[in-house]
């Protein structure tokens, strides 16, 4: 798993990773009394899937179906002109979408806090959700904006120098989050 | 880097799918209830029209400003332009305004690669002479794709003036490089005399291509060049390179109808066809604005153009 100029280290592994969604899956359920009107939206592409596996945890332990979707935010993002124009990810909102509902956003790494920024433009533009909450994975720290999550799979104390890599069974064959520390380049 | 769209020959295919899957998430877009992004905010999207065309510069007008960029429409009827100022001139004085992309229409092949050289934002090219029109041919391939599923392995019949034709030579350049057989079909004075390098088939009878055809793209009857002797009369082409309902039939039951508009029913296409459910015209205007967006967003969206490759 490391290189030569990475040394990379798994901090979550299959296990941990399952555990901590089945926690952030009971406290939706206990924040919202029981997932009432609550829409999960993933951030694509990881946070798409993770929001599919904690509807998918609150169905089975109240038999709630929960709408899921996902939300693309490339087009709302403050450093497009940073980098060369990038693909859209897909935005796929519920049918009943997201007005007057308890929408969690999904992602799979805080940092900055700059993809939920761009994610909450987006959000305005489908709809009026009633409220906003913010699911993650792994929080990682060394936030740029005023934001928080209310539901955290494991704070990762990291430095900028590290790099955080989340894999996950549908898109990468394995469950793992991984850090990655670069030598001075 | 290469910045600019002039030619669908300049596009490989990894850069012509990249154009056509982000359409594709964008056309999502056009189905909500706010319809606008923030993405292009603060940037300037100039129209240069030396030629009419409501719909494209319209079309181009409103991808501009879905994506939230300043449109500014220059068209050369009523301009400085008719008291002789030079495209260079033009050119340079819209730099002077800051556009960041210059959508030009110029009757001249080659106006857009020549005004490229002149400009630091992007040209895109919305249709020079008989030369080129590639987000035609963008928005033909992407309701292509929308309609039967895939592009690769069809067999796509381009019927008429291919002479006159910027949007035959984009599409044929363009579905070549996608994987499409394109077979262009048209009486030989309406041929251009290099086709015979270009990367498809020819063929002069249109019943012979029909059976065989998954895509069946008439193209505009230019009734401005009738009198011009390229063939004996209107009637005749009609007869023999007309799609009316009897060519219709012997079409496929999964073949699609396509028109860059705008058409001369009873010309080069029956009202019966062009209003048939197999018809894509309706829709290749709607999917001309995704595609323009996507192309825009593309050209100007980031740090550099995602599309082109390096130069």
């Amino acid at each position: 798993m490391s290189d030569a100029r990475n040394q990379a280290r798994a901090v979550l592994e299959g296990p941990d990773i399952h555990r901590a969604l089945t926690r952030i899956a009971h406290e939706i359920l206990e924040r919202t009394r029981g997932a009432e009107s609550v829409v999960l939206l993933g951030i694509p592409t990881r946070g798409a899937t993770l929001a599919h596996r904690i509807a998918g945890r609150i169905a089975q332990f109240e038999g709630i179906k929960v709408p899921v979707g996902a939300i693309d935010v490339t087009m709302y993002r403050d450093d497009l002109r940073l980098r060369p124009a990038r693909p859209l990810g897909r935005t796929e909102l519920p049918p009943d979408g997201v007005d007057g509902r308890t929408v969690v956003l999904v992602d799979d790494v805080l940092y900055s806090g700059r993809t939920v920024r761009a994610a909450l433009d987006a959000l305005n533009d489908v709809g009026r959700p009633r409220a906003v909450q913010l699911a993650t994975l792994v929080d990682r720290g060394h936030r740029e904006l005023p934001i928080r999550a209310d539901y955290v799979g494991k704070n990762l104390p990291t430095s900028k120098s590290e790099k955080v890599k989340v894999f996950l069974e549908e898109t990468d064959g394995r469950d793992a989050v991984v850090l990655i520390k670069e030598d001075d380049r | 880097m290469k910045r600019h769209l002039i030619s669908t020959g300049d596009l490989t295919r990894d850069d012509a799918l990249l154009i056509l899957d982000t359409a594709e998430e964008l056309a999502r877009v056009s189905q909500r209830s706010i319809k606008k992004l923030p993405t292009l905010r603060g940037r300037t999207v100039v129209n240069l029209f030396f030629e009419d065309s409501t719909r494209t510069r319209i079309s181009f007008e409103a991808a501009a400003k879905r994506l939230s960029a300043d449109v500014i429409n220059f068209s050369a009827k009523g301009s400085s332009v008719s008291k002789g100022e030079s495209l260079k001139d033009t050119a340079l004085t819209l730099e002077a305004m800051g556009a960041d992309a210059v959508v030009i229409r110029h009757s001249a092949s080659g106006a857009p690669h020549r005004l490229a050289t002149w400009v630091r934002g992007s040209v895109v090219n919305a249709g020079d002479g008989t030369h080129e029109h590639p987000t035609q041919a963008l928005l033909d391939a992407f309701s292509i794709r929308r309609r039967l599923g895939r592009l690769e392995g069809l067999k796509i019949a381009v019927v008429g003036d291919v002479l006159h034709s910027r949007v035959a030579r984009s599409n044929v350049l363009l579905l070549h490089t996608l994987g499409a057989e394109v077979t262009l079909v048209a009486p030989p004075t309406l041929l251009p005399v290099a086709v015979g390098t270009w990367p498809c088939q020819i063929s002069y009878d249109l019943d012979a291509v029909l059976p065989k055809s998954d895509v069946v793209m008439m193209l505009r009857v230019q009734l401005e060049r009738m009198n011009a002797a390229y063939f004996p009369s209107a009637r005749e082409y009609s007869r023999r390179y007309g799609l009316d309902r009897d060519r219709f039939a012997r079409l496929h039951d999964d073949a699609i109808v396509m028109h860059p508009g705008p058409m001369n029913r009873g010309m080069e296409i029956s009202a019966e066809v062009a209003d048939s459910p197999r018809s894509t015209i309706v829709e290749q205007v709607a999917n001309g604005v995704t595609v323009r967006m996507a192309v825009l967003y593309l050209l100007l969206g980031g740090s550099e153009p995602a599309i082109g490759g390096a130069e």
